[in-house]
């Protein structure tokens, strides 16, 4: 017991002294995840808007393979971003290997089928006339899918909270395509696994503290763009 | 009539999987007009609505809006800014009631300044003044597809598609509304096309019937046309009228046919208004609005056809009651609440059925011997 009251009172204390390393590593986080995050929504609804609007032979298997990409292990996606990156691999030319690009491409790869995923099952929910009835009020294309991504924001807003989780959480893959160097590639779940690893279980907590709260608060920010306006 | 044409079709086709649902060599709309589309469900009324409007590309074939015809993508995208569609369900945004009304106007490029009288007018004309602020899902049925139907109006369309719009009311709020939007129809002059398997709801509101069935249109012509003077015995059933006989014609004299029943006792003849050669087969429809029902043969009525008879069934419809007869042959009518205690209808109830020449429908003389 006495372990963890230490533990909590030391990670208490780096929070409250705002230790360098710790801010480094959390915004490095955020920033790292927030990126990836974006780049899987662009990608990810795209995605899903795609799979939506268009029927195309094969359509069900693309969609069973999205969905089956939402469970990717990220010590999968970690290998085969590692093979890509390496230096004779097919994008070793980038050189981005051991670099926070690196995380952000991984990351990227891990969210997006969750989004698409998720994003196709918000938008396969909405009414099926309500297509064409936008359309028939004369909207262009371009319209009526902002309209329709409008109308799906509540399901749509749990995907991005969903993609957001996932890559702010994740180890397996940071750790591979990243390398937990500190001063570059070093964040919040690579940083808590070494330290838990070398024992320093104070350390370990405050880097866990952040993470819940940054979880938090994102999600928070999130849930509160969802539920604005739906007061009833 | 003859207004200019809004809109033309031109051996329109639609198929789905290589099946043809529909085919429809040529139909106009006229400005001005509601034209009804009726048909059980699956004739292709949907279709036809969704081809007319723009929103689905017919699999061959031509239209053309106020004579510039609709070819590409662009051309029917240029087409839905100036008409638009309200569906049987509502399909309102999850917005305010007064931001869906204005939903069209916006996705049409009007400004703030433009949209807001506009938006305010045709909320008061739908009785949703009081609800411009609300929530869309916090309305009830009725006022939703007020909602829907403001939101159409405010846009002006030259051309309104209804596609089943009151299917998914309930009656008395289906009643109000039909009387407000055949209000609204008459005094914009909107020209409208309706979709309905009601014909009660297209006699309200259309000055044309279309009666469709696995994906053709079997008769086109005016409300009273089509409902009297049926060519076919689909649009005869379908148009209400509920007694269908087939009888020979005896004698033509003055447009005055003797006709006699197939069915039934020898004696039984039919005096009708039409044209026909003598010993020809035909189709005859009575609508049961148009049978009278009394207790005695009345010799001062200007009835020229009284048959006595049984009552076999009372179904009730609505405000009205549906009788069914046994008169040597099938007939049926309608008759008021007051009536039926009047008359002491039930079933076994002997009774006589009147109605006039102008009553029986001679619905076609040819091909019958071999159809039925």
């Amino acid at each position: 017991m006495d372990l963890i009251w230490e533990g909590l009172r030391k990670a208490l204390e780096l929070l409250l002294r705002l230790d360098p390393e710790v801010l480094r590593i959390t915004w490095l986080s955020l920033k790292v995840s927030g990126i990836a995050t974006l780049i899987s929504v662009v990608l990810g609804l795209g995605l899903a808007v795609l799979m939506a609007l268009n029927e195309f032979p094969g359509k069900r298997l693309v969609i069973a393979l999205v969905n089956t990409g939402m469970g990717l292990p990220p010590v999968v996606v970690g290998l085969f971003v590692t093979v890509f990156l390496w230096r004779n691999g097919p994008l070793g030319f980038l050189g981005i290997l051991y670099t926070p690009a690196a995380i952000i491409l991984a990351q990227a790869v891990i969210a997006t089928p969750i989004i698409a995923g998720l994003g196709l099952a918000a938008l396969q929910h909405l009414p099926p006339g309500l297509r064409l009835q936008i359309l028939s009020l004369g909207a262009t294309r371009p319209q009526m899918v902002w309209l329709l991504l409008k109308e799906a924001r509540l399901p749509l807003l749990a995907a991005v909270m969903a993609g957001f989780g996932g890559v702010i959480s994740e180890v397996g893959a940071s750790i591979m395509v990243g390398g937990n160097l500190k001063g570059s590639t070093r964040v919040l779940t690579t940083a808590t696994v070494m330290e838990t690893s070398r024992g320093n279980f104070d350390v370990a907590f405050a880097l866990s503290f952040i993470l819940l709260i940054l979880a938090f608060g994102v999600n928070t920010l999130l849930t509160h763009l969802q539920q604005r306006g739906r007061r009833s | 009539m003859s207004r200019e044409t809004l809109l033309q079709v031109r051996n329109l086709a639609l198929h789905r999987g290589g099946v043809p649902v529909l085919d429809v060599p040529e139909l106009d709309l006229r400005a001005g007009e509601v034209l009804a589309l009726m048909g059980p469900n699956g004739a292709g009324k949907s279709s036809l609505m969704l081809s007319l409007a723009g929103l689905l590309a017919p699999t061959r074939g031509e239209l053309s809006f106020k004579g510039t015809p609709l070819r590409s993508h662009a051309d029917r995208e240029a087409f839905r800014r100036r008409t638009t569609m309200v569906f049987q369900d509502p399909l309102l945004f999850d917005a305010t009631v007064a931001q869906n009304i204005e939903s069209g106007l916006k996705l049409r490029g009007l400004s703030t300044a433009e949209r807001a009288p506009r938006v305010k007018e045709w909320a008061q004309r739908l009785g949703l003044g009081a609800l411009l602020q609300r929530p869309a899902h916090q309305l009830s049925g009725g006022e939703a597809q007020r909602t829907a139907l403001a939101r159409a109006f405010v846009l002006q369309p030259e051309l309104l598609f209804l596609d089943e719009p009151f299917s998914s009311l309930d009656s008395q709020t289906r009643e109000e509304l039909i009387e407000d939007l055949g209000r609204l129809l008459t005094e914009t002059g909107t020209s409208a096309v309706l979709a309905t398997h009601d014909q009660s709801k297209a006699a309200r509101l259309a000055h044309r019937l279309a009666v469709m069935k696995e994906g053709r249109i079997l008769q086109l012509g005016g409300l009273r046309e089509v409902m009297n003077h049926p060519e076919d015995p689909f649009v005869a059933t379908f148009v209400g009228m509920e007694t269908l006989l087939k009888g020979q014609v005896l004698s033509c004299q003055d447009g005055l046919l003797s006709l006699r029943l197939r069915k039934g006792p020898a004696d039984r003849e039919l005096v009708a208004i039409g044209e026909a050669q003598p010993g020809q087969t035909v189709l005859i429809g009575v609508r049961p609005e148009h049978v009278a029902l009394s207790l005695q043969t009345d010799n001062t009525s200007s009835a020229r056809n009284a048959f006595p008879g049984a009552v076999t069934k009372v179904i009730p419809r609505g405000p009205f009651f549906k009788i069914e007869l046994d008169c040597g042959f099938f007939l049926a009518a309608y008759v008021t609440p007051q009536s039926l205690s009047e008359l002491d209808l039930r079933p076994g109830r002997a009774i006589v059925a009147a109605f006039k020449a102008t009553a029986v429908h001679v619905i076609r003389t040819e091909g019958l011997d071999t159809e039925l």
